[in-house]
């Protein structure tokens, strides 16, 4: 009986989640800006990966990249905080603008810039530390090493990542005990510790079961008022159930974006109408 | 039918199981033997053995009583026997002979004497016959007759053996008393004179005129020096003296009675008389001396413990050297450089490196650090003491830098292949929180790269303890007169010449003047070698292990 309860409690608040959602109309044109794409391009080798990309990612607000895979969907995303400058081949052309400000310009500090823009992985990658220095990692490389302020960014950061009950006895135990869903939040904990403007998610739940991930998302949901949220996602129903905006591509081309509701129920290009629908593989 | 049955067994694939079962066996067998023969032949040396009595009766020689321990026995032809003079029985092939040591080197000349077993008497075990361990000239076999007091008998009979027992412990504890003196005050004097006769040199090097000041000064704390040696050496006569008090007298098997002074008595037993429980604390005792004493006459005999310290020293020292530099060389091959033909090429030239037979390191690090290196610093900051060399000569730090270049390979190849190990998104994590490059790696990849590190520090310690031949040639002596570290300052003395077991296995084994008694201790010093090797080996895993608990990410 008991287990029976537990497992049903998520699956309803899921369901509450999705109304709260869908009661919540959205328009683009209202939305302040957070990051402006101009006519990206990006070219692995001679090879180009993305195509002339125009968007705004609203401030505050979720935005999901779906597509099939290759499509560019985790590139781009990539781009947001220059992961891609870890690959020697990667050439970018074309304007990303950060609150205004090129992300891109040589004076930009990647170093700066990846703490505003923080980022969870597909898999769970905590640190081989215990689950306090995780969470700490973040301030410690800024020198922050008093105990109070530490201490209080820990709690601050896994009670925001829905995590502080199931582990606040046991913070200085290996981060590695902890199971996948845990670790997923572990990393977001440790990604908002050090309050990024922007959270890039890279279909942070693909490797999770699927209470986990209904916990992950009711996270996004939650974290959506403090920060500018972009979610790379090959689930549909999850981008239906989190997102305020969805951006659909396709080969390395972004083929539509707009609200959430508006392109799942009503798209405008007939090649979105065919994935939604699941006319391609 | 049966050559069915045959090729179906062939096809079942079990002969290659048997093939490489039968290989592993071979080899565990080998290992297994090697290890039983060294611990066998090693250990058994300590055991004080029983000393038999023979009358032995040479035709046409007088009869002669030996006294000794059996050694060896074996088995010859008829011819041999022949040969030496043995007329066998008719139809008996073969016969026997016995190695017995009779010590005695300084009344008989040789401490081992082959004998036939067919010119053999009656054999006895008497209860008094005693095995003495002398400081000089190996054992001596014979029947106490008396303890002596500057010359006079104090004890006969009955009690004399608990009355020798008791002197001994004094006058051990006397010499132990003088070394004690000898190695501690004497050598502070002798290092407070050695460092006034350097200023005084460095004096004369910056001519300061002769009658100044700083010479007078000099001269002084010289005269403060000269004057409590003089103290001391009349302690140490005084010493010398209690010590040279007493004596016994011993009667060989030939019957000629000598005086043997206890001052040159290590211990005495009486083998035969002793019940088991007694041997083996003798046994253990003997041990103990082996492991921890200074070795005597021409490393024949006493312990190897200046050669144990001087390997394991030698070994940690390489082990500091050796570990900063290769990860510091693996981090800059994986992380940093561009990867590309020159790197390659590079890194087949690091792996080729350990190939190097260890001679040829050995010539380097003598022409390279002690010659050219040595010889440097000695002009720089040591000009004084020239042209007596200080640094300029083979030495303890020679030796562990010859040894870190030799094995800097492996630790370079066992660390890039940890750093190739942690996953992409450990680093990508560490990035994405705002991580530099230098900062990720400091953090997190070399911290769960230092198992790897463990690893090949592991081989290098397991390869730089066994190797002797580029040692010969940078720093290890069949004697030091001292141990590299001391009480006198700086205390480690990197510049001091060593000793090293895989070097004493070699000097004792081939290069003694008594090979057959030093032939246990060729055993004895190579198990101590093995197990030295195993300690250091398992003090290095169990590290590795508990870092590889502490660093274990999620699989990549």
């Amino acid at each position: 009986m008991e287990a029976v309860k537990q497992q049903q409690a998520p699956v309803a608040r899921a369901i509450n989640i999705e109304s709260i959602h869908r009661g919540n109309k959205v328009n683009l044109a209202d939305e302040k800006t957070c990051i402006e794409v101009k006519d990206f391009n990006l070219y692995y080798g001679d090879k180009q990966a993305l195509h002339g990309i125009n968007m705004t990612i609203p401030k505050n607000r979720v935005t999901a990249f779906i597509g099939p895979s290759g499509c560019g969907k985790s590139t781009l995303l990539r781009c947001f905080n220059r992961m891609n400058d870890l690959i020697d081949s990667v050439r970018v052309e074309g304007e990303m603008l950060l609150e205004g400000d090129n992300l891109n310009a040589p004076s930009v500090n990647v170093a700066d810039l990846r703490r505003q823009v923080g980022m969870v992985f597909q898999k769970p990658n905590p640190f081989p530390k215990s689950i306090y220095e995780n969470v700490a990692y973040g301030l410690r490389l800024q020198g922050v090493n008093d105990r109070l302020t530490l201490d209080s960014v820990v709690e601050k950061s896994l009670k925001g990542a829905a995590l502080w009950d199931e582990v606040k006895d046991r913070l200085q135990e290996s981060a590695m005990g902890m199971s996948g869903g845990q670790q997923q939040r572990l990393v977001i904990a440790r990604a908002i510790a050090i309050e990024p403007e922007v959270l890039l998610l890279d279909e942070p739940a693909s490797a999770l079961d699927p209470l986990s991930t209904l916990k992950i998302e009711e996270l996004i949901y939650e974290l959506k008022d403090k920060y500018t949220i972009v979610i790379v996602t090959h689930n549909m129903q999850q981008a239906a159930r989190v997102s305020d905006y969805t951006a659909f591509m396709y080969m390395g081309e972004l083929i539509e974006f707009g609200a959430t509701d508006e392109l799942f129920t009503n798209p405008s290009k007939k090649q979105t109408e065919d994935y939604i629908t699941g006319r391609y593989g | 039918m049966s050559n069915k049955s045959f090729s179906s067994w062939m096809s079942s694939g079990a002969p290659w199981v048997w093939l490489n079962a039968g290989a592993v066996s071979i080899s565990l067998v080998m290992v297994v033997g090697l290890l039983l023969l060294i611990s066998v032949r090693g250990l058994s040396h300590f055991w004080p053995a029983d000393l038999m009595s023979i009358s032995y009766n040479e035709p046409g020689k007088e009869s002669v009583t030996l006294v000794g321990e059996l050694i060896d026995s074996e088995i010859i032809s008829a011819r041999q026997l022949n040969r030496v003079g043995v007329e066998l029985p008719a139809g008996q092939a073969s016969g026997e002979r016995h190695l017995i040591k009779v010590g005695n080197r300084d009344y008989f000349g040789l401490d081992f004497s082959w004998i036939n077993g067919p010119w053999m008497g009656e054999v006895t075990y008497p209860q008094d016959l005693m095995a003495i361990e002398r400081r000089e000239w190996g054992h001596f076999y014979g029947y106490l007759t008396a303890v002596k007091q500057q010359g006079e008998v104090v004890a006969d009979g009955e009690s004399t053996y608990a009355e020798l027992q008791l002197r001994l412990k004094r006058s051990n504890q006397l010499i132990s008393d003088i070394k004690a003196l000898e190695r501690g005050e004497v050598g502070k004097i002798n290092a407070g004179l050695e460092s006034i006769r350097l200023e005084r040199r460095k004096l004369e090097l910056d001519n300061v005129v002769a009658g100044s000041v700083q010479y007078v000064e000099l001269t002084e704390s010289e005269k403060v020096f000269d004057d409590s040696y003089k103290v001391l050496q009349a302690t140490l006569a005084k010493l010398y003296a209690a010590l040279n008090r007493d004596q016994m007298m011993v009667r060989m098997s030939d019957g000629r009675e000598v005086e043997i002074p206890l001052a040159k008595v290590v211990q005495a037993h009486l083998p035969n008389a002793m019940t088991v429980p007694e041997k083996m604390a003798v046994y253990v005792h003997e041990l103990w001396k082996f492991v921890s004493g200074d070795p005597r006459e021409a490393n024949t005999e006493g312990g190897v413990f200046p050669a144990i310290f001087g390997t394991v020293m030698m070994v940690m020292i390489m082990a500091v050297l050796v570990t900063p530099f290769g990860v510091v060389a693996a981090v800059y091959l994986k992380e940093y450089a561009t990867q590309g033909p020159i790197i390659r090429l590079i890194r087949i030239a690091v792996n080729n490196l350990a190939g190097v037979p260890s001679i040829v390191y050995g010539v380097f690090g003598l022409g390279f650090f002690v010659y050219f290196l040595g010889g440097n610093i000695d002009e720089l900051f040591f000009q004084a003491s020239l042209p007596s060399p200080t640094f300029g000569t083979p030495g303890l730090m020679w030796a562990s830098l010859t040894l870190a270049i030799l094995t800097v390979p492996v630790v370079i190849v066992a660390t890039e292949e940890g750093l190739s190990r942690i996953p992409r998104a450990i680093r990508e994590g560490s990035l994405a929180l705002g991580a530099t490059k230098a900062e990720t790696l400091w953090r997190t990849v070399l911290p769960m790269a230092a198992p790897a590190m463990m690893t090949g520090l592991i081989l290098a310690v397991a390869r730089a303890a066994g190797e002797v031949a580029p040692l010969m040639m940078v720093g290890v002596v069949k004697l030091a007169p001292a141990l590299a570290v001391d009480n006198l300052a700086p205390y480690l003395h990197l510049d001091r010449q060593f000793m090293h077991l895989g070097f004493h296995i070699y000097d004792v084994g081939f290069q003694s003047p008594n090979v057959e008694a030093a032939r246990p201790l060729v055993y004895a010093t190579a198990l101590l070698l093995i197990v030295i090797i195993i300690v250091l080996n398992l003090a290095a895993i169990s590290i590795r292990n508990r870092l590889r608990e502490n660093y274990k990410a999620n699989e990549s």
